[in-house]
């Protein structure tokens, strides 16, 4: 029998060689004379040990890791094809602390199976959710989703059922289910590792919102700088299609629903959802006023459920379990779990899917063994570019959408980057700004000029120029940017600039009262 | 230049059917040639029935879309935060020091930042020296 070996196809597993470990594997295996079958699965989300690769024995996947094309003789000489006991030996997979820790439901598959396998994807629950979903009205189905409590894993933590009853009842000819995928946000992957790691999960998790809502035709728009994600949707669309998954009659019910692949052009305020409709209707990613909501009037000017890639991946455990399996993880209004993804200058990051209510904290020293520099940890962002810098005072609160919001931050799409002593929270707060003038649509003033303004006053603040003054006038810009703004691109901007100065006023020369400092 | 036209009256033909076929139009083209063309904006107006003027405004919009080619290899490099605090700035400079350079935010490898992206290929955990030996390779 062949030993079956798995090295992951995730794009950072690719970044830190994996397709040359793999060739080494073949060439090595062929050499010897040993009969392999090579997989090439998902990421487990632990990157610090990527490329990670896994063999099967009778006692469960044995891990090895971080492994190079250069350490491929010597695991074969330790007949690591078999489990043997090598350095590079990290044991079980599932034993691993930073696994067993977790509660993967919408990343339950990622790094087990081979992500275009729909054989695997059925033998792991995969489409057992649609299933059930086929057999209800499609009322039934928001209910389902309504019930779980799952609220919008994109950013803006809007309750999913909700939503997709608005476009459920809106009247219409033609309406659309449209994935983002855009995961503009820095210091984000999870969008990423579902797509290139099972994405099955999002294809079955469209179809049940099409369903649901009503529609036949749905778009994933996903960002350019993810030709992995890219291509491996496009593989897997049509193996799905002619499985009877997607096309004209799926699964002989007679309804119908298909799916298209855009790929966006580098703009960050695309991700923004009518942005992305202007997009997708091919214009400049320009936001839209609202009213009216994309849920009544959106793309084409038709219904349209838009939602993140993790909220529709999350839909078929919801629909396969039941909505109350999915809400009694979790805690207070956030329901359920977030794949949280650390970042940043941390010794173990990666992809942690845990229940509400776990503090950053444990994800920062418990998963993450703290900063990779070996430093103290100073700040970290938490919640993506427009997300908030949290000192160590705020480390405890547990993760949940209100708890954080009642300290001025947010979890947003679970992104968290960590910053050690050596990081100066001006130059984050003047990078904030900057990033905003870049990525501005332009259509409102406060976001459009404020941003550069916005720079400017960073500027004469780092370069001590009447500090005092311009920290007030920092204020009163925010201040704009957060109520004038159309869009949280300029209206959030002020979270992470605010919060750097609130709790580290020392970077911006000013002691801690948040007076100039001598 | 004959050919590179032919070729885009063949790749607008084949994408300009289906709502929205501007971006994959573009994308197409892009893809093929490794830039849009200044004299094909007309040609893809007429097709999909634009003004000149709403089909430059999209490319010129668009950070990904460029209308010259690229310096080769292309180098890209995320200067976003999570790659900030693993020292992509020094990464950056050294790069700038040795061929054309490309500032992107974000290639969703941060938990092995910071990271890099040449010609369509992803890198992680990148230092100078790694950066150097990569595009010798490239060269080579
Ligand atoms: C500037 C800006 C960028 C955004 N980027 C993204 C993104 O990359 N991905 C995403 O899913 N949502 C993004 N959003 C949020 C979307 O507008 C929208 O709320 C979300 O796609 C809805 O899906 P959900 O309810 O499933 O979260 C962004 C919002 C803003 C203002
Ligand atoms: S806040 Fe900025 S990005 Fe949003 S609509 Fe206004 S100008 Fe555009
Ligand atoms: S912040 Fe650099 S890859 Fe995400």
């Amino acid at each position: 029998m062949s030993a079956v070996i798995y090295v992951p196809v995730d794009s950072a597993a690719l970044a830190l060689g994996a397709d040359e470990v793999a060739s080494a594997i073949v060439e090595e295996a062929a050499k010897r004379n040993i009969p392999v079958k090579l997989v090439r699965n998902g990421s487990r989300g632990m990157f610090w040990l990527e490329p990670m690769v896994e063999v099967q024995t009778t006692e469960g996947r044995m891990a090895y890791g971080p492994v190079s094309a250069g350490d491929v003789q010597g695991l074969f000489d330790t007949g690591f094809e078999h489990g043997g006991r090598h350095d590079l030996c990290l044991g079980l997979t599932e034993e691993l602390y930073y696994l067993e820790k977790q509660e993967r439901l919408t990343f339950a598959r990622v790094g087990i199976t081979d992500p275009l396998s729909l054989d695997d994807y059925l033998g792991h629950e995969g489409y057992s959710g649609l299933k059930n979903a086929i057999a209800f009205p499609s009322q039934r189905i928001v209910e389902e989703v309504t019930e779980s409590g799952l609220r919008g894993r994109g950013g803006a933590a809007f309750p999913t059922g909700i939503k997709w009853n608005t476009v459920l009842n809106a009247r219409a000819d033609q309406k659309y289910v449209v994935c983002n995928a855009d995961e503009g946000d820095s210091g984000t992957f999870a969008d990423r590792m579902l797509m290139e790691g099972d994405p099955y999960a999002l294809i079955e998790g469209m179809t049940i919102a099409a369903l649901a809502v009503g529609a036949t035709q749905g778009y994933i728009y996903v960002r350019s700088e993810y030709p992995h994600a890219i291509a491996t949707l496009n593989r897997a669309i049509p193996i799905a299609r002619n499985a009877g998954y997607l096309g004209h009659d799926i699964l002989g019910s007679g309804k119908q629903f298909d799916l298209e692949v855009r790929k966006a052009a580098g703009a960050y305020v695309c991700g923004e959802e009518t942005a992305m409709l202007e997009s997708l209707e091919g214009r400049r990613g320009i936001v839209r006023a609202k009213p009216p909501l994309p849920a009544l009037s959106g793309l084409f000017g038709k219904p349209t459920a838009i939602n993140n890639v993790i909220s529709l991946a999350t839909v078929p455990v919801i629909l396969a379990r039941g909505a109350q399996f999915y809400r009694d993880y979790g805690m207070g209004r956030s329901r359920g779990t977030l794949p949280f993804q650390l970042a940043g200058n941390i010794r173990q990051g990666g992809l942690i899917e845990k229940a509400f209510g776990v503090t950053l904290r444990e994800i920062l020293y418990d998963f993450g063994g703290g900063s990779a520099s070996g430093r103290p940890i100073k700040a970290v962002q938490v919640g993506g570019p427009l997300g908030s810098y949290l000192p160590e005072s705020q480390w405890d609160i547990a993760m949940d959408y209100e708890e954080y919001s009642a300290i001025w931050a947010v979890l947003g799409h679970g992104g968290i980057v960590v910053h050690d002593d050596m990081a100066d929270l001006a130059r984050l707060a003047r990078y904030a700004m900057d990033f905003c003038a870049i990525e501005s649509c332009g259509k409102c003033t406060p976001c459009r000029i404020g941003s550069v303004r916005g720079v400017e006053v960073m500027d004469k603040i780092i370069a001590d120029q009447e500090r005092a003054k311009q920290v007030a006038l920092l204020h009163d810009l925010c201040e704009t940017m957060l109520n004038g703004s159309m869009c949280a691109m300029g209206g959030m901007t002020p979270y992470p600039v605010l919060s750097a100065l609130k709790h580290f006023p020392r970077d911006f020369g000013m002691d801690d009262a948040g007076d100039r400092h001598a | 230049m004959e050919e590179s036209d032919e070729s885009i009256a063949t790749l607008i033909a084949a994408h300009r059917q289906g709502p929205g076929a501007l971006l994959p139009v573009l994308h197409a083209i892009q893809d093929e040639i490794g830039y849009i063309p200044a004299d094909s904006v007309k040609e893809i107006a007429k097709a999909l029935n634009l003004s000149s003027a709403e089909v430059h405004g999209v490319i010129t919009f668009y950070h990904y879309f460029r209308s010259e080619p690229s310096a080769s290899p292309r180098v890209e490099i995320c200067c976003a935060e999570s790659c900030q605090s693993m020292g992509s700035e020094k990464l950056l400079a050294h790069a700038k020091s040795v061929c054309d350079v490309h500032p992107v935010y974000c290639l969703g490898l941060c938990a092995a930042s910071p990271a890099a992206m040449i010609d369509g290929k992803p890198y992680a955990r990148l230092t100078p020296d790694k950066f150097d030996r990569i595009l010798e390779k490239i060269a080579s």
